[in-house]
């Protein structure tokens, strides 16, 4: 196993089916009535959170407890920079508690990077700037084998914002390590430069794509990047990347709708699609606490 | 009256000769040399060169004096092989007024270590929206003749062309460092491969090579000397190349680390690779290896940005952006440039550099952008003596611990580097011996 998780790209493909079958056990775990492992009984967790997320902080702190961690909420908000104290600091700080693992979300990209280096426990990035999620992806390719029986060959469409977002980066990586074919959709301001180096298909046109994909992810799109000029007008933005009733309705009969949340309804989807069948928009929330059970587990549980 | 006699040195890598120096000029070159009472220095197996002259430093004093000040940087200036620097205007308070150039000049005199010619700021306060006094600035005691808002690009087409068109009545240089502040707001990292990997704002080529077209045609138009800062992409020597060959008067510097080093290195998120411009890409590093040695590029010009470790030891979109150079230029452009054999001798491959061609781009070059007549001389009968000597056999790992600068933000930190600056003479008085800075 491997120390850290930075990054989607730390995982081979052994590695995440381990994680992925792992978190199937841990799934059942949920099911029962005391929904507690004995398993980092004595460890300490600390969720590091600089940037406001309720919902991934939430995520980590019942995967940490349910495996009977100690957990740390330590909420660096606005009190890094500001109150002068470093990440470094932070870090020597974290290391007195004696903390045997630091989740960490941050603003910057590249932070727990930095923060690996300077801390002996592992470091589990949630979040950093513009970059990566990784157990967001984990949870992602979780949700799709659960769904559709195999990642291998599965089509995946990802669709919106991909230069911003730290999800299509992690997924990219993951499900082209995992053997899928994504396909990134969005309008061109809204790729970076120098994606033809990532191991997936661009296009701009998602109505090209629909007839053909197992998955469609659809990602949020911030409205303050219509004044930043990306494209045009929201009203825009959904009329050719929303994915509304029709376009839905052009899917495979089997294909599911992802999306990470939180979802501007009627901008990038539509209410209908979010709440239809096909959408694992709330099986995503739940399998994301079985995967962070998993890898919390496989980063800690084999140490003394 | 002092006096030292280098015996042995071999100038340019040509011939061993010996040399002697009395009250800071270079009064005898010839083999058997000799002055009564001098002070010999062995020389043998050392190249002498004319005292390196650095177009682009970063002293940070006043302001900054915890990152650098005038005295430390000037130490590893000498210690590099400098006679002399030119010192940016990004100070605090900038050197916006005859008053702060003045008062750099003076502390550069008072250190006496390399000669430290300050450059004026283009416009008040680096703010880009009116110019500094200019004129007060070139009457001063410091008499500038390089203006720059180094840090920030003068981007406002008109008060550029202003800027260009006003210092000619001093022979002024504006001094541009290029890059469109709309294109690179937010950036972090060459807009590629590796900012799409890391998830790092990227600062596009385009946004360098937009002003530098824009400014040689404005240079063009008024009839104006334009030097470009730092240039970093092969897209930029294109630019230059044209404008050359149509007869602008443009110059332009390259860094050492853009000559060596990559944007891949960010792939740690060290912010050490954190600098702006920003790292490119081979092809990149491979068009400004080939322009240098072609002249399309006219000089080496360090960029040395001390900042301290509280500035550096952070998350990479923290740090703040900028490299040490003073002591690592002159090996790392032996690293990627330098071609051995003596001057003249062998045809030189492309893209590389002998001793002469080094010192045209190291000293000659810059002394004559900047304006400074007493360097960038070859020790020749009459010159003034301020001359480096090199052991180009030696090879040094770089220890950042054992920099003289007041930083230690080196990006060569454990690389091995060829050539040692053995000696360096600031008007005949020796500023380093024996590798060791004197005062
Ligand atoms: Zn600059």
């Amino acid at each position: 196993m491997i120390t850290h998780l930075l990054s989607a790209a730390d995982l081979d493909r052994a590695t995440a089916t381990l994680v992925l079958d792992t978190a199937t056990e841990m799934a059942t775990v949920a099911g029962r009535e005391v929904k507690k492992l004995p398993t980092l009984r004595g460890r300490t967790v600390v969720n590091l959170f600089y940037e406001d997320s309720t919902r991934t902080r939430t995520s980590f702190e019942v995967a940490a407890k349910r495996l009977s961690a100690d957990v740390i909420n330590f909420s660096a908000k606005g009190s890094s920079v500001s109150k002068g104290e470093s990440l470094k600091d932070t870090a020597l700080t974290l290391q007195a508690m004696g903390a045997d693992a630091v989740v960490i979300r941050h603003s910057a990209s590249g932070a727990p990077h930095r923060l690996a280096r300077w801390v002996d426990g592992s470091v589990v990035n949630a979040g950093d700037g513009t970059h990566e999620h990784p157990t967001q992806a984990l949870l992602d390719a979780y949700t799709m084998r659960s769904r559709l029986g195999t990642l291998e060959g599965l089509r995946v469409a990802i669709v919106g914002d991909v230069l911003h977002s730290r999800v299509a980066r992690s997924n990219v990586l993951l499900l082209a390590t995992l053997g899928a074919k994504v396909t990134l959709v969005s309008p061109p301001t809204l790729l970076p430069v120098g994606v033809g180096c990532w191991p997936c298909a661009v296009g701009y046109d998602l109505d090209a794509v629909l007839a053909d994909v197992d998955v469609v992810m659809m990602l949020r799109v911030q409205r303050e990047r219509m004044n930043d000029s990306y494209f045009p007008s929201a009203r825009e933005y959904a009329r050719r990347y929303g994915l509304d009733v029709a376009r839905a309705g052009r899917l495979p009969e089997h294909a599911i709708v992802m999306h990470p949340g939180p979802m501007n309804r009627g901008m990038e989807i539509a209410p209908e699609v979010a709440d239809s069948a096909r959408a694992t928009i709330v099986e995503q929330v739940a399998n994301g606490v079985s995967v962070r059970m998993a890898v919390l587990y496989l980063l800690l549980g084999g140490k003394s | 009256m002092s006096s030292f006699v280098l015996t042995g040195a071999r100038i340019l890598g040509t011939e061993k000769t010996d040399i002697v120096i009395t009250d800071g000029v270079v009064t005898e070159v010839a083999p058997g040399a000799d002055a009564p009472g001098a002070t010999r220095i062995d020389a043998d197996g050392l190249v002498a060169l004319p005292g390196l002259v650095d177009l682009h430093t970063h002293l940070r004093e006043p302001g900054r004096e915890d990152a650098e000040t005038v005295e430390s940087g000037s130490r590893a200036a000498a210690l590099g092989g400098y006679t002399a620097v030119c010192a940016m205007a990004n100070t605090d308070p900038v050197a916006d007024t005859a008053g702060v150039v003045e008062q750099v000049y003076r502390l550069g005199r008072d250190a006496g270590l390399v000669h430290v010619q300050p450059i004026g700021a283009v416009t008040v306060g680096l703010a880009g929206e009116r110019l500094a006094e200019l004129g007060a600035m070139a009457d001063s005691a410091a008499a500038v003749r390089i203006f720059s808002d180094d840090g920030n690009c003068v981007s406002d087409p008109r008060l550029m062309r202003r800027a260009l068109e006003y210092v000619k009545a001093f022979d002024g240089v504006i001094a541009q460092h290029a890059e469109e502040p709309r294109l690179t707001a937010g950036a972090q990292l060459h807009e590629g491969e590796w900012s799409a990997r890391l998830g790092l704002t990227g600062w596009p080529a385009v946004a360098e090579e937009a002003i530098i077209a824009r400014d040689v045609l404005l240079a063009e138009h008024v009839g104006a000397r334009l030097h470009i800062c730092h240039v970093s992409t092969a897209g930029s020597v294109e630019i230059l190349r044209w404008a050359k060959a149509r007869g602008i008067r443009v110059t332009a510097e390259v860094t050492p680390h853009h000559l060596l080093l990559t944007d891949a290195l960010a792939e740690s998120y060290d912010p050490v690779f954190k600098v702006n411009p920003p790292l490119r890409t081979d092809a990149d590093v491979a068009a400004l290896r080939a322009a240098l040695a072609e002249g399309v590029v006219d000089v080496v010009a360090t960029d040395h940005a001390p900042h301290t470790v509280e500035d550096k030891e952070c998350e990479w979109p923290y740090a703040r952006p900028g490299m040490l150079g003073l002591q690592t230029a002159l090996p790392v452009v032996l690293d990627t440039m330098f071609e051995p054999g003596s001057a003249g001798a062998v045809d030189l491959a492309p893209g590389r550099l002998d001793w002469d061609g080094l010192a045209e781009r190291m000293s000659r070059r810059p002394a004559r952008i900047a304006g400074l007549a007493e360097h960038g001389r070859d020790p020749a009968p009459g010159a003034p003596a301020n001359l480096t000597l090199v052991d180009p056999a030696a090879r040094v790992t770089v220890e950042p611990g054992e920099l003289a600068s007041g930083s230690r933000n080196t990006p060569y930190s454990g690389r091995t580097l060829p050539g040692r600056v053995v000696a360096t003479f600031l008007a005949g008085t020796p500023t380093v011996l024996d590798g060791k800075a004197q005062q």
